[in-house]
């Protein structure tokens, strides 16, 4: 079926192409009404006008507006609730955002689940959001045009009201509701030009920050219910042992601790509350079998990877790679590696169930509330409409809170108990448990002409796959997005591309990271192509801009940020800049950092960023979205690293896994690139350019190239 | 027993005198706005103010803040007036939000010792906060917008 709303731009276009009428008799699928199984919406139903599933207006004159993606900082809980309020002409104050419940029409288009993820939400919904939007103004315009007995034509919505000049009549939204309510809902329906936006493309205070500052704030760790206990779980510090021998008397002995219990992950802990379980589970005296991967650590690891990077699936092959290298009389080679990383949220891993044996509750920070319907199913055996889950606030996710370990942890442990139990992991649990940004060995080589300019380009790339436990048949190895991503989609019109790689799991767990592949390849790609332009005696500006003819979006982007950086003009003594570019999640972003070097460590003083992402909704959210994962991409390019020794993860705390901190952040500045394309993602597309803006501003100081993170000079 | 003053409300407690302040407000008050995140005084998630200075809330043991006053994000003000947090929304510092209330007491600390505070002030003062979003850009200028309504209202 065609979409079914259309600009009248596109209304015009095909109208003049087929004559007109077109529209007449296509379904909405924005006509699903809201759910009636909750009950305060049962309650109010004829009073309130909710012609889908997003959004109602009560006679309170309260628009409230439902939010299917995670809000975990990136600014959904406005950014979605903008795009709604813009077509139905809503007054911003009147404006309510809730969490939505779980429900297959939640699901977000791109996954076909509820997801947040893959910088996905405005991408996923913006359609469906504008059109649920336009059809409530439609069904408003109509109400207001019965109530006073005009032609609907001569009615206009602004602003949370329609008013029929002629007569100087003007009735709000909410006096509109219970007509509204009893009307059926439009067949087809406009959307607006971006001329005619009112809020989308402006700077929109978010919703959610005033709770975010007084601490009433729902965050997963804070839920509250009555007879809630409190659990913590000990593991294995072994990636795949297992508990043997457990005395757990000392800690059944701690006051506070009500049970210990062994589950799937392992022993855990029950109390009135978390200082008590976390006595408990400091006494409990465990003899742990640690299973196969006793022995692991990171030179093995390594050198596993760099015995088999030769050996991979090629996913792309432009031309012909190995002859041109082979003929070449100007060749680079180098091998550049990343670390795994830990994802770092600040809230650690929670989860709150309450199972019984008629129905199960879950209230989590999740980035996957599909995955938790479906986890909450299985292990429970209830059917779908017995299993709720509610969503809170995230103190962050980065891909962690996509992941069910914590879930499968609160539902085990309340099951056991049969009693509601929170699930707390300490920081340790946190930093030792994850999964894990995949650690990588990549072989690089380049062939140069005589102009100096790149001529063939291979990279083999070595390291464990994230998306094979989901989707083994789906991808050949060589293709596989998360491992390949941002190194298959190099944007450079090379004649000779070779990208092959090499799946070689270990038994460290990995997960999606910020970013994904594009947090690791932009920066060897990026950093490899600055020592082509070094070997080749090239601008590393000039040589891209050369280079993107064929990339219109990333050239333009690359282009601004050099001009706002000042490229081309010495920098202030002491400082040398670096520049990178990556596409990501359909967005293009450049960056240009400047750095210094001092005690022996770069110092990042300033960086430019400049990101083409399509349609703007709300330019302060995109500032605020680059700065962050600027800021996040810089931990990993200077600090950043997980190792393993006798199995396990060597760091555990903020001491030895450090993040960036306020007197090392840069001065920021962020251009958005106008554009009335469809929207590209932001939450992660700021990441990936970082790491080598700053690692090619090192090489610029220093002559050596940087070939591994975090930078060590 | 125990006597603890917070927000102005006074508390009898009988909890383990070892037991960190954080979890006495958090799981026995019920005052969920001061986080957890580190538990080993690296993070700053957890601070509070006791008698108007910054304390680690998730090491500082109960038995140390007995007869103190404590105030956690919550009593900061009633509806949001504080100069801080009025800056924090005009700046828009927030992301996720979960580490602000330390960054928010931090920097009325920081405020209350010094009213116009140094870039080098505001970098000793709060470095030691930890932001996984990256608020830190938004932080500096929230702290300088906070000084200027502060000195509007005296």
């Amino acid at each position: 079926m065609p979409r079914l709303a259309v600009t009248r731009r596109e209304f015009m276009r095909i109208s003049a192409a087929l004559g007109g009428g077109l529209l007449i008799g296509i379904q909405l699928d924005t006509r699903a009404r809201a759910d009636a199984t909750d009950t305060a919406t049962a309650a109010a139903a004829d009073e309130m006008f909710a012609p889908n599933v997003w959004l109602t207006i009560t006679p309170d004159d309260v628009v409230s507006i439902r939010v299917a993606s995670s809000e975990m900082g990136q600014g959904v809980m406005t950014a979605l609730p903008m795009l709604i309020a813009e077509e139905l002409d809503a007054d911003w104050d009147t404006v309510h955002a809730e969490f939505a419940p779980i429900n297959p029409a939640y699901a977000n288009p791109i996954f076909g689940r509820q997801q947040t993820g893959g910088s996905t939400a405005v991408r996923g919904y913006w359609r469906a959001l504008r059109e649920a939007g336009a059809v409530g103004r439609e069904v408003l315009l109509t109400a207001a045009a019965q109530t006073w007995g005009v032609a609907v034509e001569t009615c206009r919505a602004e602003r949370g009201q329609v008013s029929h000049a002629d007569s100087g009549r003007s009735l709000r939204y909410g006096a509109l509701a219970r007509r509204a309510a009893g009307l059926p809902v439009p067949e087809s329906v406009f959307l607006k030009e971006p001329s005619q936006f009112t809020l989308l493309g402006r700077a929109i205070p978010r919703l959610d920050i005033p709770a975010k500052v007084d601490g009433s704030a729902g965050f997963g760790s804070d839920v509250k219910l009555p007879g809630l206990l409190t659990a913590t779980v000990a593991r294995c510090p072994v990636f795949g042992g297992k508990p043997g021998k457990v005395n757990d008397k000392r800690a059944k002995s701690v006051a506070g601790v009500r049970k210990v219990v062994a589950i799937s992950s392992g022993i855990a802990v029950v109390a009135d509350h978390f200082w008590a379980a976390r006595q408990g589970r400091e006494a409990l005296d465990i003899d742990w079998a640690p299973g196969p991967a006793a022995k692991l650590d990171s030179a093995a690891i390594t050198a596993r990877l760099a015995e088999l990077a030769d050996t991979g699936t090629v996913g792309r092959n432009d031309g012909d790679a190995e002859r041109a290298l082979a003929a070449a009389g100007r060749r680079l080679e180098a091998v550049y590696e990343v670390p795994y990383l830990a994802h770092a949220c600040m809230e650690p891993m929670n989860c709150t169930a309450d199972v019984r044996t008629d129905r199960c509750d879950i209230w989590v920070p999740t980035q996957a509330q599909t995955r938790v319907h479906q986890t909450a199913m299985r292990l429970t055996g209830l059917p779908a409409d017995k299993v709720q889950v509610h969503s809170t606030y995230l103190g962050g996710g980065f891909g962690r809170r996509g992941e069910q370990d914590f879930v499968i942890d609160a539902i085990e442990i309340s099951r056991a108990v049969g009693a509601p139990v929170k699930v707390l992991w300490t920081r340790e649990d946190d930093i030792q448990h994850d999964f894990y940004r995949p650690g990588t060995y990549n072989r690089l080589a380049a062939a140069l002409d005589e102009q100096g300019m790149p001529l063939a380009w291979r990279h083999r790339i070595a390291g464990p796959s994230i998306s094979q436990r989901d989707a083994t048949a789906r991808e050949t190895s060589g293709s596989d997005f998360s491992a390949t991503e941002g190194a298959l989609n190099l944007p450079y019109t090379i004649p000779n591309i070779l990208v092959s790689y090499a799946r070689v799991n270990s038994a460290v767990p990995v997960g999606y990271w910020r970013s994904v592949a594009s947090s690791q390849n932009a920066f060897i790609t990026e950093c490899f192509l600055d020592e082509v332009a070094a070997a080749g005696g090239k601008d590393p500006y000039e040589l891209r801009r050369a280079l993107l003819g064929e990339q219109p979006r990333l050239r333009a982007v690359l282009e601004l940020a050099a001009a706002k950086a000042g490229w081309g003009s010495p920098a202030a003594a002491g400082r040398f800049r670096g520049i990178a570019v990556a596409e990501s999640f359909r967005s293009y972003v450049a960056q240009v950092a400047e750095v210094s070097i001092g005690g022996g460590k770069p110092r990042v003083h300033r960086v430019v960023c400049a990101i083409d992402c399509g349609m703007t909704v709300n330019p302060d959210t995109i500032a605020a979205q680059m700065e962050s994962a600027i800021v996040f991409g810089l931990t990993a390019a200077l600090k950043g690293e997980i190792s393993i020794a006798d199995g396990r993860v060597v760091q555990s705390n903020f001491h030895d896994y450090p993040l960036l901190r306020l007197d090392e952040c840069p001065d920021i500045e962020v251009y958005i690139v106008p554009s009335e394309a469809d929207p590209g993602g932001v939450g992660e597309p700021g990441t990936p350019p970082i790491a080598p803006a700053v690692a090619n501003a090192v090489f610029a100081a220093t002559g050596k190239p940087v070939r591994r993170l975090p930078i060590r000079l | 027993m125990i006597r603890l003053q917070v927000n102005d409300q006074e508390h009898e407690l009988t909890a383990d005198p070892a037991m960190p302040l954080l979890w006495v407000l958090r799981d026995l008050l019920g005052l969920t706005g001061t986080k957890y995140g580190c538990g080993i005084s690296l993070c700053g998630a957890c601070t509070v103010l006791a008698d108007g200075e910054p304390v680690r809330s998730c090491t500082t043991p109960l038995s140390e803040v007995s007869g103190k006053k404590i105030t956690t994000i919550e009593g900061l003000s009633k509806d949001r007036s504080h100069p801080v947090q009025q800056a924090w929304i005009e700046e828009q510092v927030p992301q996720c939000g979960y580490c602000q209330s330390g960054q928010i007491l931090s920097a009325v600390a920081l405020l209350t010792r010094k009213p116009r505070p140094s870039d080098a002030d505001v970098d000793e003062a709060m470095s030691d906060v930890l932001c996984r979003c990256g608020t830190y850009p938004r932080i500096r200028r929230a702290i300088r917008r906070a000084a200027s309504i502060a000195e509007k209202d005296a």
